[in-house]
């Protein structure tokens, strides 16, 4: 590649207050045509406000400057410029993360993908229609021409990634620039859609790839830019980079990356870097209370000895549940799915999004009923229950959840949520931590936070706040759905580090859910796979990684992206 | 208004006041001045003989239609009556009935939102009947069937006011109930293990409610002006007394020669509704903020 470069950015500059660190300090790199330049880091590091600023769309308040900026030679318009608008959609396309808010809800894809070709091409409407039904063929959508008049809402997460991406190629630039394009996505479906962009790049399209996933870059990039604290802190190949990183930033991205790391060995952070997060941590509260736990010592997964087993901290026998739907036959969400969740132990339910898996912890948790089959806790019945009979059990029972934000009441404080946690239940459960500074102490906050209420905090300490209200009323079992899935590599390990450590303390078992392959490998004992509302295979975790038997696992395990070194 | 207030409760205020947040609402040069003109309405109301020596009822026939000056701020009307002191002593009567009126329209709404937001499926059915019952007449003819039942007077014209308002106060209430109620951390709650009830008083019924007294707000400086229309048409406070839908009714057949009769009592009412709602919106904007951060 001896092509002039497409974008030339030198000495990029962006300032949020004067008197503050640069949220992007003095930046410089270039790309060429038929290339992809991947940009990583943590979240914070800078490299978003990067990508917004090269399309003139740096966020209100910021201050930007730079010694060149320039794209196919010329100099880019200052922001606000009416010159981008011939830029952007044309020389430049942009590809968001979240297609869903990306996309008007309330008109077709088609219409979206059209009004690029309106504003930057000067194709008649039948030619435009013709390009539209191309262009969503073009990245994977099948059935274009019913998809074309669908709203976003009625597509799939990968299917409207995909139609955003078809927006964003649309009037044919010579720059994509894509923000965490897979980021919300399946392993499959994030497969796809990288084989959508590397087509684009193989065909001369240059692109900024914006991301966090390093096995994301390493199966596109050519190149990789690290950022750190808004400066790029190593740059080259990206074999070269990700094989021999040479700077503790890209070793921490690469050693948060749970995929290859087994059961019991906490995920590298190399110390001293964490304390942004975390604030000081009193790592003996945890010991002490484990003397102090119902179970005396750690379990060990394998123990065969003990005669009378314990009975199955939950287990699930034979529970279907089918959804009515307006137009057909009903949809039959779960089928005859049975799982058992051993007692201390942590049984991972990994599957796609659509496969039941958010089904099975509602039925878990007694928030809707199964239609036939049955649930145990604790060798007690569950399922069977009335909602009244169920409430004074609820205790033993905790639940994690994606959206950590959303499941906290938005008028209180942590200190009031966890008060409020801390009163549920009843007086003879047994409760390891029974005041709000033990329960912050245990998941690493500092007490300081009790007075903030959770929508001013980072994403990792909102989940380490669900995490200590899931302790509040002493559960032995812990569901997670899906816990870290919202959250950046290095915050995700130090959450995981943090399950890990409270369940060989305090004795829990978890139910863990994830459509992450690498995180369920990471933090499971054993793993059921769901594939549409089956439990296709389930087993000891290093059993099923090793040999898969059924071919959909096969295809999960072989659709994880890895870092290729 | 129904309308224009259920389109601002889409971004419901959800969270307690804050300190930073006070301020900055205080640096709003808007919401002072509208603090300054509640201030001097609520002092007129309360205690009128603080702003004016005379009496509202006072007949003076020779100094009848003279025109504002020092003596009489405002001018006097067709029996010599002092407007200044008649329109300082309309404030109470005007501020009461566009404050219980809001309490009166809020109180019903909270029984048919809660029924219809909480009570499952007949009570909803019920309720959401009868506001639409009430919805099918527009606000100020519902107010005028109430009097024509009830007869005219201050108490009517006050549960008239009451009334018209609402059924849009209870949609309001019934689907913040019901967004609510269907929240993530509801549900949340739920798995801790509390009861139904303590869900219902500590987390849904504080968090749906909340706005809607920020919405009253905005309400009252409404509630005045309808007040004040019932009084134009002669079916709220009796002629005598001061009260300012009333005197710009009287006032009204004298627009010609004497202005003042109708511009001063017009002003107040304005002056008292706008000055509620800046504050009301600056209330709910501020609650807004601190949800957002």
């Amino acid at each position: 590649m001896t092509d002039s470069p497409i974008l030339t950015v030198r000495g990029l500059s962006v300032h949020f207050d004067r008197t503050a660190e640069p949220a992007v300090d003095n930046v410089s790199f270039e790309v060429r045509p038929g290339e992809c330049l991947a940009i990583v880091g943590e979240s914070g590091s800078g490299k978003s406000v990067t990508a917004r600023s090269l399309l003139g769309l740096a966020p209100a308040g910021a201050h930007v400057s730079f010694d060149e900026l320039s794209l196919a030679g010329e100099t880019l318009p200052a922001p606000g410029s009416r010159r981008w608008r011939k830029i952007r959609g044309a020389s430049m396309g942009l590809v968001l993360q979240d297609a869903l808010v990306s996309l008007d809800p309330l008109r077709p894809v088609g219409r979206e993908i059209d009004d690029v070709l309106r504003l930057h091409t000067t194709l008649s409407r039948p030619e435009r229609h013709d390009r539209v039904l191309e262009l969503l063929d073009a990245v994977g959508v099948p059935d274009p021409a019913l998809r074309a008049r669908q709203r976003s809402g009625e597509l799939s997460g990968g299917l409207r990634q995909r139609a955003l991406i078809a927006a964003g190629i649309a009037a044919g630039p010579s720059l994509i620039i894509a923000d965490e394009p897979t980021t919300a996505l399946d392993v499959t479906v994030q497969a796809r859609v990288l084989d959508v962009l590397s087509s684009l790049r193989d065909s001369g399209t240059a692109m900024i790839l914006i991301t966090h996933d390093l096995a994301v870059v390493s199966r596109i990039a050519d190149r990789v830019a690290v950022m750190s604290r808004g400066r790029i802190v190593e740059a080259g190949e990206t074999r070269r980079v990700l094989g021999a990183p040479a700077t503790v930033p890209t070793q921490q991205l690469l050693a948060s990356i749970p995929v290859d790391v087994p059961r019991g060995v906490p995920l590298d952070l190399r110390s001293g870097e964490h304390t942004v997060e975390n604030g000081s941590r009193d790592a003996s509260v945890l010991p002490e209370l484990a003397a102090r736990g119902p179970r005396s010592a750690p379990l060990e997964p394998t123990a065969k000895t003990a005669p009378p087993a314990p009975a199955p901290a939950l287990e699930l026998v034979a529970v279907s549940r089918r959804y009515p739907t307006r137009h057909s036959a009903a949809i039959q969400a779960l089928d005859n799915v049975s799982l058992t969740l051993t007692a201390g132990t942590t049984l991972g339910l990994v599957g796609q999004s659509g496969s039941g898996k958010t089904t099975i912890a509602r039925i878990a948790l007694g928030l809707e009923t199964a239609e036939s089959g049955d649930v145990w806790l604790d060798g007690e019945p569950w399922g069977s229950l009335s909602a009244r009979e169920r409430q004074p059990l609820r205790h033993r029972l905790g639940a994690i959840y994606q959206d950590a934000l959303s499941s906290f009441d938005p008028r209180l404080s942590v200190e009031r949520i966890l008060v409020d946690a801390l009163s549920a239940g009843t007086a003879d459960a047994h409760r390891p931590l029974t005041t709000t500074d033990e329960l912050l102490d245990a998941v690493g906050l500092p007490r300081a936070v009790k007075n903030r209420r959770p929508l001013h905090l980072s994403g990792g300490q909102r989940q380490r706040v669900a995490i200590a209200r899931a302790l509040a009323p002493g559960p032995r079992t812990i569901l997670c759905d899906e816990p870290v899935s919202s959250l950046d590599v290095s915050t995700q390990a130090r959450v995981l580090n943090l399950l890990d450590e409270l369940q060989r303390h305090l004795g829990l078992s978890y139910l863990f859910i994830s459509h992450d392959l690498g995180v369920i490998r990471h933090m499971s004992d054993t793993v059921a796979v769901i594939n549409d509302g089956r439990i296709v295979e389930t087993g000891l975790t290093d059993e099923i990684f090793a040999a898969p038997r059924d071919p959909y696992t096969l295809s999960l395990i072989a659709a994880l992206p890895r870092v290729r070194g | 208004m129904t309308e224009i207030l259920a389109g601002r409760l889409s971004h419901a205020p959800e969270a307690a006041p804050g300190i930073r947040g006070w301020r900055r609402l205080l640096s709003n040069a808007g919401v002072i001045i509208a603090l300054g003109i509640l201030a001097l309405i609520l002092t007129a109301a309360l205690a009128p003989q603080l702003i004016t020596s005379a009496q509202p009822d006072a007949v003076a026939p020779a100094e009848a239609f003279q025109a504002p000056s020092v003596t009489h701020f405002f001018g006097t009307d067709e029996s010599g009556r002092d407007v200044y002191t008649r329109v300082i002593f309309g404030a109470g009567n005007s501020l009461l009935i566009g404050i219980a009126a809001t309490v009166v329209g809020l109180g019903l709404a909270l029984v048919l939102g809660l029924l219809g937001g909480l009570a499952g499926r007949i009570g909803d059915f019920v309720s959401t009947r009868i506001v639409e019952v009430m919805f099918a007449l527009p606000g100020l003819l519902l107010a005028l069937v109430f009097i024509a039942i009830a007869g005219p007077g201050v108490v009517t014209s006050t549960v008239a006011v009451g009334l018209s308002t609402a059924p849009g106060y209870a949609r309001i209430i019934r689907s913040q109930l019901r967004s609510v109620r269907n929240a993530s951390y509801i549900e949340a709650a739920t798995v801790l293990g509390h009861s139904q009830l303590r869900i219902t008083l500590q987390h849904i019924l504080p968090g749906a409610l909340a706005p809607i007294f920020v919405l009253g707000t905005l309400g009252v400086g409404q509630a005045i002006v309808w007040a004040s229309s019932l009084g134009f048409l002669g079916l709220g406070v009796a002629p005598p007394a001061a009260e300012w839908g009333a005197m710009l009714s009287s006032g009204r057949t004298y627009i010609d020669v004497a202005w003042w009769l109708t511009v001063f009592p017009g002003l107040a009412i304005v002056a008292t509704a706008a000055s509620f709602t800046v504050l009301g919106r600056a209330l709910n904007a501020r609650a807004r903020q601190e949800v957002r951060g």
